[in-house]
């Protein structure tokens, strides 16, 4: 049995905190507390020392970013530690900024919906935490929408790859959804980074440095 | 009564009908009605008048003036001047109502609330001015008119007058049989149309002061109080979107997400094979995509981006995701009204859509200053310019919600561009 993955959740409704700290439990998150405002979070972090933050990001005392800038901060200080932040909506400076945090891996920017989909919302916190990315596919999409460098030199089904890379899919999981052999998804993530002209040290990281270049080509 | 009727007496007097009008009558019904209420004030006045004639006329010859004279010239001077403001607002209310008979244009007197202010507004004393006109100048104008007249009758008379013993002087000449005297009557008759449309200048010039001074003050307040108003009316239903965005966002989103998470978890309890699980999927999915209505409600409400990211950085939202890339420079130093920011984004959001849509510009820069106490936002691209307001209700849109909160949209677009959309927002606290 792998060993339990400690969380720490901020949100500052009621009732979804409850669900939440349900729905965790019952896919094996150990919620080590469930807090409402970024003050809160801040000291749950750094009293708890969980590998996993899940947080709102609008929270009080401010009710703007709160959340978001919480946790910004959390990763300076910790940079294994692993965060999800869920939004009402889209926003991909939210996205950029989270993962400029670090290394830009244990990242994840989800919209508020993925938590209706329970065990695809629970799939995705596993891969964070384990070293992942996952970028929410309406924010993808959002930027899939903007015809611009250093994307321009990718052919669309390498910019489709990207987009499920960025949403943290494995080679498999794309080939899967794209209904094409593993080998061919790998030959395109291998061409994207390519021509996105990242270093060929450790596969993973490059990844996470692709769809790093992908959410800043937004500026 | 058609349209074409004139509606005062100036008006009446350039018509070519004049004399075969009413409105000669009406001039006339007015000068009557004017000789009572003139007579009282020049008597009035000649309280004030007379010492101060004596006086006067004692300086002018070199003659001490007597103690008492000034004296008595103070008194009265500070009397008149202590009652006049009182005595006039009656005056005003009368002549205003009285006017009506040679002008059928509505006119609504100052407001002028209470005793003090007789003495302290302009409006107040502009209704001693007219009294003091009334009953000083208009005497003086009516008393040469009537010499005219007078001579006139005397003119048309000449032939009966001129029969007896004595010669009778008719203006500048004398005549001693009424023969001689024909023509001067026939020239007198001649005068009386002359004579009708003076009396007509006359009144109508006395109209036209009495409106000037009578009438609400021609200055501005009325218009900034209107512009203020339509300014309050805007923010509070800013002050509303921002309410009602709060509470869907704080109250009804997160339940609703809530009740969305409770779904998907029964989803997993229940067996597929179950009676229930195909309404609970249903439930689920609709729950779903009622989420995603909401947000695109809400978001209609008010840009979310706004109220988490401030002015700043909704705008630099904006330009992420703009289809050429697009340089934002803010420089604001100090917060920005809510309805100015919410003013300001949506300038933004649609000037640079407008660069996408019309211009085709290969680069944008949005510039955000606040040079004093306005709000100055710059748009501007690379494209090919030649930006009309009058060829998309885009540019029209974004200046009536300029103008809804008192700024104003200048634009620059030479055709072969560039195209610069320069807003100034004023930051009222």
């Amino acid at each position: 049995m792998p060993p339990v993955t400690r969380v720490v959740l901020a949100e500052d409704e009621v009732l979804l905190r409850e669900g939440l700290v349900g729905l965790l439990t019952r896919f094996g998150f150990a919620v080590v507390a469930a807090v409402g405002t970024a003050p809160a979070l801040l000291d749950a972090v750094r009293t708890h020392r969980p590998e996993l933050l899940v947080t709102d990001i609008r929270m009080p005392p401010e009710h703007r970013d709160d959340g978001l800038r919480a946790a910004v901060a959390l990763r300076t200080e910790r940079p294994d530690l692993a965060v999800v932040v869920l939004s009402q909506h889209v926003q991909s400076g939210y996205a950029a900024a989270l993962l400029d945090s670090g290394d830009g891996r244990r990242v994840g920017y989800l919209l508020k919906d993925r938590v209706a989909d329970v065990a695809e919302f629970a799939d995705t916190l596993r891969r964070v935490a384990a070293g992942g990315t996952a970028v929410d596919p309406d924010v993808v999409r959002h930027l899939l929408r903007r015809p611009r460098d250093p994307l321009a030199a990718l052919s669309p089904r390498e910019r489709e790859v990207l987009a499920l890379v960025a949403e943290g899919h494995s080679n498999g999981a794309i080939a899967a959804r794209l209904h094409v052999t593993e080998a061919a998804v790998g030959k395109h993530v291998g061409n994207i980074l390519t021509k996105l002209d990242l270093p060929p040290n450790d596969d993973t990281n490059r990844r996470v440095l692709a769809v790093l270049t992908y959410l800043r080509s937004g500026g | 009564m058609t349209l074409d009727e004139p509606r005062h007496l100036a008006e009446a007097l350039r018509r070519p009908r004049y004399l075969i009008s009413a409105w000669p009558w009406r001039a006339l019904a007015y000068a009557v009605t004017t000789v009572p209420l003139s007579g009282v004030l020049a008597v009035g006045l000649s309280v004030v008048g007379a010492p101060l004639l004596a006086v006067v006329t004692a300086a002018q010859r070199g003659r001490p003036v007597a103690l008492p004279l000034v004296a008595v010239l103070t008194v009265v001077a500070l009397a008149a001047l202590a009652v006049a403001p009182l005595a006039s607002a009656p005056l005003a209310v009368v002549e205003r109502w009285r006017l009506g008979v040679v002008d059928g244009r509505p006119l609504p007197g100052p407001r002028v609330r209470g005793l003090a202010a007789r003495y302290t507004t302009a409006a107040g004393w502009r209704e001693v001015a007219y009294a003091a006109w009334l009953g000083g100048v208009v005497p003086l104008a009516y008393g040469m008119f009537a010499l005219l007249v007078l001579l006139d009758v005397t003119l048309v008379a000449g032939p009966w007058l001129a029969g007896g013993a004595e010669r009778i002087v008719l203006v500048w000449t004398t005549v001693d049989t009424p023969g001689a005297a024909v023509p001067y009557a026939v020239a007198g008759l001649l005068a009386v149309p002359g004579l009708g449309y003076l009396a007509g200048l006359l009144v109508a010039g006395q109209a036209a002061v009495a409106r000037r001074l009578l009438g609400a003050p021609p200055d501005g307040t009325a218009l900034r109080e209107v512009t203020r108003s339509r300014a309050r009316l805007v923010g509070a239903y800013e002050a509303e979107r921002r309410r009602i965005e709060r509470d869907v966002h704080d109250g009804a989103q997160p339940r609703l997400t809530s009740l969305t998470l409770q779904l998907g978890l029964a989803r997993l309890d229940v067996p597929e094979d179950s009676p229930a699980a195909k309404p609970l999927a249903v439930a689920h999915e609709q729950a779903k995509e009622l989420m995603v209505t909401l947000r695109g409600i809400v978001q209609g409400i008010r840009p979310q981006q706004l109220t988490e990211l401030g002015l700043a950085g909704a705008v630099r939202e904006l330009a992420a995701q703009a289809t050429v890339p697009v340089t934002v420079r803010a420089d604001l130093t100090r917060p920005v009204p809510e309805l100015v920011e919410t003013t300001a984004w949506y300038v933004v959001s649609e000037a640079l859509g407008n660069v996408a849509r019309h211009a085709g510009a290969s680069r944008a820069e949005v510039r955000l200053t606040l040079p004093d106490r306005r709000l100055v936002v710059e748009v501007e691209d690379d494209g090919r310019g030649g930006a009309d307001p009058a060829l998309g209700t885009g540019l029209t849109g974004l200046a009536d919600r300029v103008a809804a909160v008192d700024g104003r949209l200048l634009l620059a677009s030479p055709p072969g561009g560039p195209t610069l959309v320069r807003v100034e927002l004023p930051c009222r606290p």
